[in-house]
This record gives C-alpha cells, structure tokens and sequence, in this order.
C-alpha cells in the first residue's frame, strides 16, 4: 500500500512516560510504554483509522504526529521532511498543513473566546490574511461545517456538544490543512449527534482531499470513514490493512476479538457471529507481557509466543499492505465477513 | 481551496439553554450573545446585598479621593491643633468642653483630646491614606502572584517546585512578628537611627513588606488554576496552531483567571486596610502625625475611658468597610463563580 511518496512516515515511533518516584530523592523508577515502535504511512488524501483499547496509546500516536509531545524514540517525516524533534519554530511552516480535532468538545474550546476569535486564532498565529478578511473567512468556515456563520459573536457555552464539535472542525480547517488528526472526535457525543459529525468529516475528508488519522476505540465508527484501519494493543500495531480486508479477513485474534464485539444491524439470515469475550484486563503499560503483549489474554498462546515478540508482517495468504502482528494468525474466512453495506445515514 | 457548498444536510442542534439564561431572558434574540463577563453582570445586578456593599464601598473610595476637596469646603485641616489654638474648646484636662467629644456645627464629628486636631478632616484623610496604601499593595501584591503564580504552573518541573518550596515558607511564617520585630530595622536601613523616618519612606516600605507577605497566597491559588488549565485541550488546540508561549500565556490561560484574581484580590484589599490599621496601632506602621485609620484607632484608644467619641468615628467607619468590602467579596464570587455559592 505504501506509495512512494507518503504523506506522513512514521517509523518506530516510541513514547515512554517516565514515572517518577522514590524519597527523599525523587527519580526515574520506571516508564509508561505508551507507544512502542509503531510503524505506518498516511497517504495524501487518505483516512486511516487507528483503532484500540482504552488506554493503548491511540491519544499519545496522535499527539505525538501534531508534536504536542516528544518521542522517545523514532521518526516522523511529514513530506520527506523529518519533523521527529522540531522545535516550535523549525515546526512552523508544517504546523499549519497537521492539525487535530480533539475528543472533548467542552474543553477543546476556550470558554471565553467568541467563535469567531476561536477560528481566526490560527490564521492570526501564522499571519494568514485571506481574501476579504479573516471575519469573511470564519464566515464562510461556519457555514461548510453546518453552523448558522452570524453565530459569530457567540461564546462557546451558548452552543451544544455538536455544534461544539463543529467549531472544532471550523477551526481545524481554517488553516487549510493537509492533514487532521481526529482524536476520538465524536465519542464525548449523543449517539444521535455522532453521525451527523461523522458525515460531517466524511464531507470534508472527501471534498476538500484532507488525509486524516481517525482515532476511535471501536471498529464501528471507524468503518464508515477509514480507506485503511491500524488496530493498536498496549502501545503496538497487531495488524493493519485496507478496510475491507480487515474487516472482512482478520487475521489477528484481537482483531477478531473486536470485531465480533461489533454489534450487528440487522438480524438476517447470515449466521450471527460468535461473540468473542476477552478475558482479563489489559495489563498495564508499565511493565507489558513479555513476547506478545496480547498473550495474556490471547486463547493461542504458547511458549514462542511468550519468548518472540511477533514481527508485524504480511501473513501467508494476506494480501499486499495487510500486515499483521502474531505467530498463529487466525486462518482465512473463520468468521463470516460481516455486511460491509451498511450506510452511515442509515443510523442517523 | 474550493469551499463546498454549504450543507443543507447538516440541520442545528437546539441550542442547550444555560439555566442563567433562561432566567434572564425567556426568549434570546436571534443575534444577541452574552460574554461570561456579561452574564455575570447580570447576576451581579440581581444581588442586593452586593450592590449595596459595592455602594459602600464606592462611597469610601469617592471621600478620599475627594478628601482635600471636602477638607477644603469644610474649611479645616487635619494639622492644625484647633483645641489648642482657639480657647474654650479644651478644658483643662484637655477633654472637648462640649458634650459627645464636642460635636458641633463647627466641628462635626468633634475634637481630638489633648492636641485638638478636627476629628472630621483627620478621619477623611486617615480613610485616604489607609485606602491609598492598602490599594497600592493589593496592587502590587496580585500583580507579583499572578506573575509568579502563572510562571510556576505553565513552566512546572524544577521552577515550580523552587516557587512551591518559597511559597510554602512564606506562608507559614509568622508575618506579623516580623512586622513587629523588623520593620524598625528595616526603616533604619534607609534612615540612620537617630533621625525622623519620612512618611513615604515608612509607605513605601510598608507596601512592600506587604506585598513581600502577600502575594504568596494568589500565587499558589494561580499555579494550581494554570496547572488544571494547561492540560485542557484548548491550550493543546492553540499549540497545534503553533501559538507562542507568550499568546498561549495572555491570550488563552489569562482571559480564564480573571475570575480568582478579581475574588482574590477584592478579598485582599480589606485584609490589608485591617492589616495596615494593625501595624499604625502597633507602632510599626504610620506614625502620628500622618493621619491614618489605624493612627486615629491608636489615639482614641489612649482617651476611650473618658471620650468614646473619638474612638467610635474611626472604629465603626473602619467596620463598615471592612464588612461591606468583605461582603462585595462574596457577591463578586457569587456572580462571577455561580457554581461555587453555597
Ligand atoms: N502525560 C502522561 N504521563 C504519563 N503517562 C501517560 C501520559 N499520557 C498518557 N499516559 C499513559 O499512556 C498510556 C496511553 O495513553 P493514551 O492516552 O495514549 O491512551 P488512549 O489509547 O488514547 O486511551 P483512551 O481511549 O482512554 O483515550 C496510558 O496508560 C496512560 O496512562
Ligand atoms: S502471537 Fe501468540 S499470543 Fe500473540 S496474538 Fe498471536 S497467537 Fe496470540
Ligand atoms: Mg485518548
């Protein structure tokens, strides 16, 4: 799947947390593994959904492409331009092309800014001056997210979480990006309100060719807008692969795992899937299983498994830029490829 | 870029009422936005008790501002020892020959035991002076803390810790000891023992030592307001964009904390007038003949057994104040902080 010219390369991309503790001297007695080498490509114009477990790194991975962290380890080159460790300043031409929508729609916006101030604030940072001035601009932005753009002078808590979240959108937009990083965009959301920001971002993904990193905790939302979904655990990528061979092929047991987790639609004559319960809890980040870090609660598991770690690879019988991350991947067709028709509007 | 063509798809959520709002206006017009600070105003407004005390208290700061002014259509000075330069106003134990402290149409609020000063100028000019200092140290003292304060909590790691460890030393020190024991020293670092300590010197160093005491409180208050307010997601969203730490600082964390300075510091500025009027009484502060507040409660307490009056000016306009300051305090809380009222 890799093109030649990505738009985002992220190799081994690594985030450890030191933990400190100790008295009377306070030092470094351990790390979080947030995020331990992950690789992947994001392609201009492309969604890929980064998918995963409470507290598997999903926010560290996004904050860790819009620099709002420094990795531990690895790269990232935006455009071939290796941006792992830039400095705010050296950062400043590519801050403007990556940005992010955040998860929580009440603190993603300052309480006492208007909402014109709220979407002009990146054009006045990077010194943008667009035709007819910026309060035309924010106009116009308003207005391609679904608000009423006299609303302008309003302040944040006179609007709804979805309309929140539209703001958001309008802001992230404003600096005409080239690619956003959704943190969990739509879950702080009724699930009423969540499809409607869904087709929102799709209308924006599709219309104005923004590549995007969609991150959700569940395979669902994800489905609907990803070209190519990453699924995460404790830190790591278990598998990766264009939607429909993920969905319809999964190889990886945690994958599986997810996905008959997935509630159905419809109740038709395909075989209902069987429900995979995992057990356990996830271990903690602090101090992962050795090997596999999916084997404690993996029904696979054996010796190698604790011992090799397993290399994220193209498996026999996957096809190109499906790459999955386990000694014993699960074999082709075991669960019924569930009905990938499904249309987002139908649910909203 | 090509804007889209608006969607027509994409229908208003209904607007969630605030509870504020509702009350103050069933039907919002369609243009019509209220800032915090606007909301809060109306809530100010609805609070009886805050714009009576806010009344009050505007009257005190209008009388000694206007102090020379009222002095000078009066007609009188706070120096001038009348009791002792017009006869029959003192008897001979140099107590006002009149009744009630020798309240007169001449002399409003009576005349001062001993040296015959007017009780009416003494008291507008002690009310400036301690207004005027207490002002400039509540002043100084919110700006050092905020400062400090918002520094300590957006830098964090070793700088916070450093601040913390001061603050937390500050506080626990037992400052009017200090004033008591040390001011006199302080004082003689500019102004060799033997000579008279000039009052702007004793002011100047009276704010600061205030101010020196003061700001640790805001400070810590702030710190730990930043510290909340710098993991919101606002502040990540203002980084993306690549915003510099100064415009994060003024622009995005500041706007949030004007509500704890504003309750922090209209709590402080009562506390210094007390303060200020602790450490005339103790000596340590203003001195006579300068007229002051705590100057005058001195005085009167020398003469109370045998001339309440003089004691009952000073005293009751002090609590006034003091009271409607610190009841302004709380309504400005309340209006500003909805959340926090009892
Ligand atoms: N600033 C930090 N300091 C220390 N540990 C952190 C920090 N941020 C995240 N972590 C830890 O890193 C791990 C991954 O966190 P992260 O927020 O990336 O998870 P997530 O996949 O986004 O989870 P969620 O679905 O709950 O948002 C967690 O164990 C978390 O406790
Ligand atoms: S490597 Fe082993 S433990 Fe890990 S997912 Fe595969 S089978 Fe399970
Ligand atoms: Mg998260």
């Amino acid at each position: 799947m890799s093109n030649t010219n990505p738009l985002l390369d992220v190799t081994g991309l690594t985030k450890h947390f030191p933990v400190k503790g100790g008295f009377p001297i306070r030092r470094t007695v351990g790390a979080v593994q947030a995020v331990d080498g992950l690789d992947f490509q994001v392609n201009e114009g492309e969604a890929l959904g980064l998918v995963g477990e409470s507290g598997c790194g999903k926010s560290t991975t996004g904050r860790l492409i819009t620099r709002l962290l420094e990795p531990t380890g690895g790269k990232i080159s935006y455009r071939g331009q290796d941006i792992t460790h830039a400095g705010r300043k050296e950062l400043a031409p590519v801050r403007s092309e990556i940005q992010m929508i955040f998860q929580d729609p009440y603190a993603s916006l300052n309480p006492r800014q208007t909402v014109g101030k709220i979407i002009s604030g990146p054009m006045e940072i990077n010194d943008i001056n667009p035709e007819g001035g910026r309060e035309k601009r924010v106009r116009e932005l308003l207005e391609i997210v679904g608000l009423n753009p006299e609303h302008y002078n309003r302040f944040p808590h006179e609007f709804s979480g979805g309309q929140r979240q539209r703001i958001g959108v309008a802001r992230a937009l404003a600096l005409e990006p080239k690619l956003i990083v959704a943190d969990e965009p739509v879950s702080a959301l009724d699930v009423s309100i969540q499809a409607q920001v869904v087709n929102l971002l799709q209308k924006v993904q599709q219309e104005l060719g923004i590549a995007f990193v969609f991150i959700a905790h569940d395979l669902a939302v994800v489905r609907h807008f990803s070209q190519r979904v990453a699924v995460m655990y404790l830190g790591k990528i278990v598998e990766i692969a264009d939607r429909d061979d993920l969905y319809g092929n999964p190889r990886h047991p945690y994958t599986k795992a997810l996905l008959s987790a997935v509630p159905e639609a419809t109740v038709d004559e395909t075989p209902a899937r069987e429900r995979i319960r995992l057990q356990g809890d996830v271990p903690s980040p602090l101090n992962p299983p050795s090997g596999c870090r999916f084997r404690t609660r993996c029904w696979k598991a054996t010796e190698k498994c604790a011992t090799e770690a397993p290399p994220l690879v193209q498996v026999e019988g996957n096809k190109p830029g499906h790459l999955t991350a386990c000694h014993y991947p699960e074999t082709e067709g075991t669960i019924p490829a569930p009905r990938l028709s499904k249309d987002p509007q139908a649910a909203a | 870029m090509t804007p889209p063509t608006p969607s027509a798809a994409a229908p208003l959520e209904v607007t969630e009422e605030s509870a504020e709002k509702s009350i103050t206006s069933p039907s919002p017009k369609a243009n019509e936005s209220r800032s915090p600070g606007q909301l809060a105003w109306r809530r100010f407004k609805r609070d009886r008790t805050g714009v009576i005390s806010a009344g009050i208290v505007i009257f005190f700061f209008v009388i000694a501002i206007a102090a020379p002014l009222i002095a000078k259509l009066y007609g009188k000075d706070p120096y001038t020892t009348y009791g002792q330069d017009i006869p029959g106003l003192l008897n001979d134990f140099a107590y006002p020959v009149k009744p009630n402290g020798g309240i007169s149409s001449e002399f409003w609020f009576g005349i001062e035991p001993q040296l015959g000063r007017d009780v009416f100028t003494f008291l507008l000019y002690g009310i400036r002076t301690s207004l005027l200092l207490a002002t400039a140290a509540t002043v100084l003292t919110t700006l050092l803390g905020v400062v400090i304060g918002v520094t300590a909590g957006y830098l964090g790691g070793k700088t916070d810790y450093l601040i913390g460890r001061v603050i937390d030393i500050l506080l626990s020190f037992p400052s009017t000891l200090f004033f008591i024991a040390f001011m006199p020293v302080v004082y003689n670092l500019f102004v060799p023992f033997d000579e008279d300590v000039p009052v702007w010197l004793r002011a100047t160093c009276l704010i600061l030592a205030l101010t020196a005491f003061g700001w640790a409180s805001i400070a810590r208050l702030l710190r730990g307001q930043v510290l909340g307010l710098r993991e919101r997601e606002f502040v990540e969203a203002a980084k993306v964009t690549g915003a510099s730490p100064a415009r994060i600082i003024f622009k995005e964390l500041l706007p949030n904390l004007w509500t704890p300075i504003l309750i922090q510091s209209t709590l402080m500025l009562p506390a210094y007038v007390t303060a200020e009027a602790g450490l005339a009484f103790l000596g340590v502060g203003i001195i006579d003949p300068t007229p002051d507040w705590g100057v005058m409660i001195q005085r009167g307490a020398q003469f109370y057994s045998d001339d309440i009056t003089f004691m009952i000016f000073p005293g009751v306009s002090m609590i006034l104040f003091v009271l409607a300051f610190n009841l302004l305090g709380d309504s400005v809380r309340d209006a500003l902080d909805p959340k926090s009222k009892r």
